[in-house]
C-alpha cells in the first residue's frame, strides 16, 4: 500500500485515479505513525509553498524515518519542492532538505508565469540523478522530448540529482532522483500515457 | 519550449453534446465519453466540458458526464456552466474536474473567484470572459450572452487575474460557430494586458485560422468544438500544420 499523504493543498481526485489505472493501491495515512506500513510515499500538492508548513514536524520526522529504511518517496509538482531545502516564496518554511538547493520563481523575458500546459524534457543521459546509470530508472523509457503537463510558478534548480530538464525562461529541475527518492515537477496524473510511465517506474523503485 | 495547446469543447445538454452558431440554434454532435475518447487519441492537450443549460437536475447528470470522461482521460478537464457556488465547484471537482470555469457567477460575485483559488489553486480557476467588439472595447456578456455585464474584457481579465483567476477562456461572441476565424485583435488585447495564459475560443474554421490567433492573436491555447465535433479537421493534422508553420505543439 502507497501512502498519498493529504495536507489539503489542491484536490487529489485525479492523482488517485491516475495510480488506480496502473494498479497500485493507495491509503491516507490518518496520522505520522500510520506510515509505519507504508510501502512508499507520495506528496502531491499544488499551490503556495507555505501550505507544506501542514508537513512540517512529525509529518517530515515520519518522512524522513521512512525514507532512512528505503521506503521509495516521490513528490509531485509542489511535493518535488518541498524535497528541496526551502523555496523564496516562502523563506521562513523549511522544505524535507533531502536535496540540495533551493526553489525559486521562473523568469525570463516574453514568458508567462505561471508556466502552464505541454511541455517537453531533456533527459539527459549523462544524468544519473545520482545513481550512476545511463539513465535513472524514475525515467526508464520515457524518451527524450516527451512532453508532460505543467502547472507552476516556482521550480527547482538543476543539480546533480536532476533526470530531466525543462526550459520555461530559464531551465529547471523536471525530474528528479537520487536513489529511492524522486521528483517530478510536472503532474504525470495528467500527462497522459507519459505521465503513467513514469508513475509505473516510481512503483518499482522499492523492489 | 512551451508548447501552444489545443483544447476541445463539448458543449453538453442533456447528457450529449450540442453545438449551435451565436450561442443559438443548437445540434446533437454525440456522446461525450465517446468524443473526448476520440480526441484523446488524436492528441488534444485538454478537454473542456460546458454545461450550456445547467439546471439543478441536469447539473446531477452533469456530474455523471464528467466521472464517465474523467475514468478513462489523464489530461487536464475543465468543467463549466451553471458553476455559482463554491459547493457546486466542489461537486465538478470531486466528479474529476480539475479545473472550474467560471462566466457569470464570477460577474456577480468576483469574491468566488479567491474563494476557488485558495481551496484548490489558482491552476484550477479558470475565468470565462465572454466578449463581443463594442466602439473601441470589447463588452463583456453574461449569461450565455444574453446580458451585457457593463465590462470591458481586457479590464475584467485583470481583475480577474488580479483576484486569482488561472487562466482566462475568451470567447468571441461574434466568432462563436462562424467559423471565420478568431477574433485576434480582442485575443491579443487581453492575453497581452495579463500574464496567466489565455484561451481563445470562437470563430475557428481553417487550419490557418489558429496559426493566427496563436501568432497575431498571442494566445496560450485556442479552443473549438465544430470543427472537430464533425470531424471537419482532425486534431493530429491541425497540430501537423502548427508544426510545419513552426508553432511549438506537442505531437
Amino acid at each position: 500500500m502507497i501512502a498519498l499523504i493529504d495536507y489539503k493543498a489542491g484536490n487529489l481526485t485525479s492523482v488517485r485515479k491516475a495510480f488506480a489505472a496502473i494498479g497500485a493501491e493507495l491509503y491516507d495515512p490518518a496520522s505520522p505513525a500510520d506510515l509505519e506500513r507504508a510501502a512508499a510515499i507520495v506528496v502531491p500538492g499544488v499551490g503556495h509553498f507555505s501550505a507544506t508548513a501542514a508537513l512540517d514536524g512529525a509529518w517530515a520526522e515520519a518522512i524522513r524515518a521512512r525514507v532512512a529504511d528505503g521506503r521509495p518517496l516521490l513528490g509531485i509538482c509542489l511535493g518535488l519542492q518541498w524535497l528541496f531545502a526551502g523555496s523564496e516564496e516562502a523563506p521562513g518554511c523549511p522544505g524535507l532538505g533531502l536535496l540540495a538547493g533551493t526553489c525559486y520563481r521562473l523568469k525570463g523575458s516574453g514568458i508567462k508565469v505561471p508556466h502552464v500546459g505541454w511541455n517537453s524534457l531533456a533527459i539527459d543521459a549523462g544524468r544519473s540523478g545520482g545513481g550512476g546509470e545511463d539513465t535513472a530508472p524514475i525515467a526508464a523509457g520515457v524518451a527524450h522530448g516527451s512532453q508532460v503537463y505543467f502547472t507552476h510558478s516556482f521550480a527547482a534548480p538543476v543539480t546533480a540529482d536532476t533526470v530531466a530538464v525543462t526550459e520555461h525562461g530559464e531551465p529547471f529541475a523536471a525530474i528528479v532522483q537520487r536513489g529511492h527518492i524522486a521528483g517530478v515537477q510536472f503532474h504525470p496524473e495528467k500527462s497522459g500515457d507519459v505521465g503513467l510511465r513514469i508513475l509505473r517506474n516510481f512503483l518499482q523503485l522499492g523492489k | 519550449m512551451l508548447s501552444k495547446r489545443i483544447i476541445a469543447c463539448l458543449d453538453v445538454r442533456n447528457g450529449q453534446v450540442v453545438k449551435g452558431v451565436n450561442f443559438e440554434g443548437l445540434r446533437s454532435a454525440g456522446d461525450p465519453a465517446e468524443l473526448a475518447r476520440r480526441y484523446n487519441l488524436e492528441g488534444i492537450d485538454e478537454l473542456v466540458i460546458l454545461d450550456i443549460t445547467a439546471t439543478l437536475e441536469q447539473r446531477r447528470a452533469l456530474a455523471d458526464t464528467i466521472s464517465r470522461v474523467a475514468r478513462e482521460l489523464f489530461i487536464p478537464l475543465a468543467v463549466g456552466g451553471g458553476i455559482r457556488t463554491e459547493a457546486d465547484a466542489a461537486a465538478a471537482v470531486e466528479a474529476g474536474a480539475d479545473k472550474v470555469s467560471l462566466n457569470t457567477a464570477a460577474l456577480s460575485n468576483p469574491a468566488l473567484i479567491t474563494t476557488l483559488a485558495r481551496r484548490y489553486g489558482s491552476q484550477a480557476v479558470v475565468v470565462a470572459i465572454d466578449a463581443k467588439l463594442a466602439g473601441d472595447g470589447f463588452s463583456v456578456y453574461a449569461r450565455s450572452g444574453q446580458t451585457a455585464a457593463g465590462r470591458d474584457a481586457v479590464e475584467w481579465a485583470r481583475e480577474a487575474e488580479s483576484r486569482g483567476a488561472g487562466e482566462i477562456l475568451l470567447t468571441s461572441i461574434d466568432r462563436d460557430g462562424t467559423k471565420i476565424g478568431f477574433d485576434c485583435p480582442m485575443t491579443a488585447a487581453v492575453s497581452q494586458a495579463v500574464s496567466i495564459p489565455v484561451i481563445a475560443s470562437g470563430g475557428a474554421g481553417s487550419l490557418d485560422d489558429f496559426v493566427e490567433v496563436f501568432t497575431t492573436g498571442s494566445a496560450d491555447a485556442a479552443l473549438a468544438a465544430s470543427v472537430f465535433h464533425y470531424a471537419e479537421t482532425s486534431v493530429r493534422g491541425l497540430k501537423q500544420h502548427l508544426r510545419q508553420r513552426g508553432i511549438p505543439v506537442r505531437l
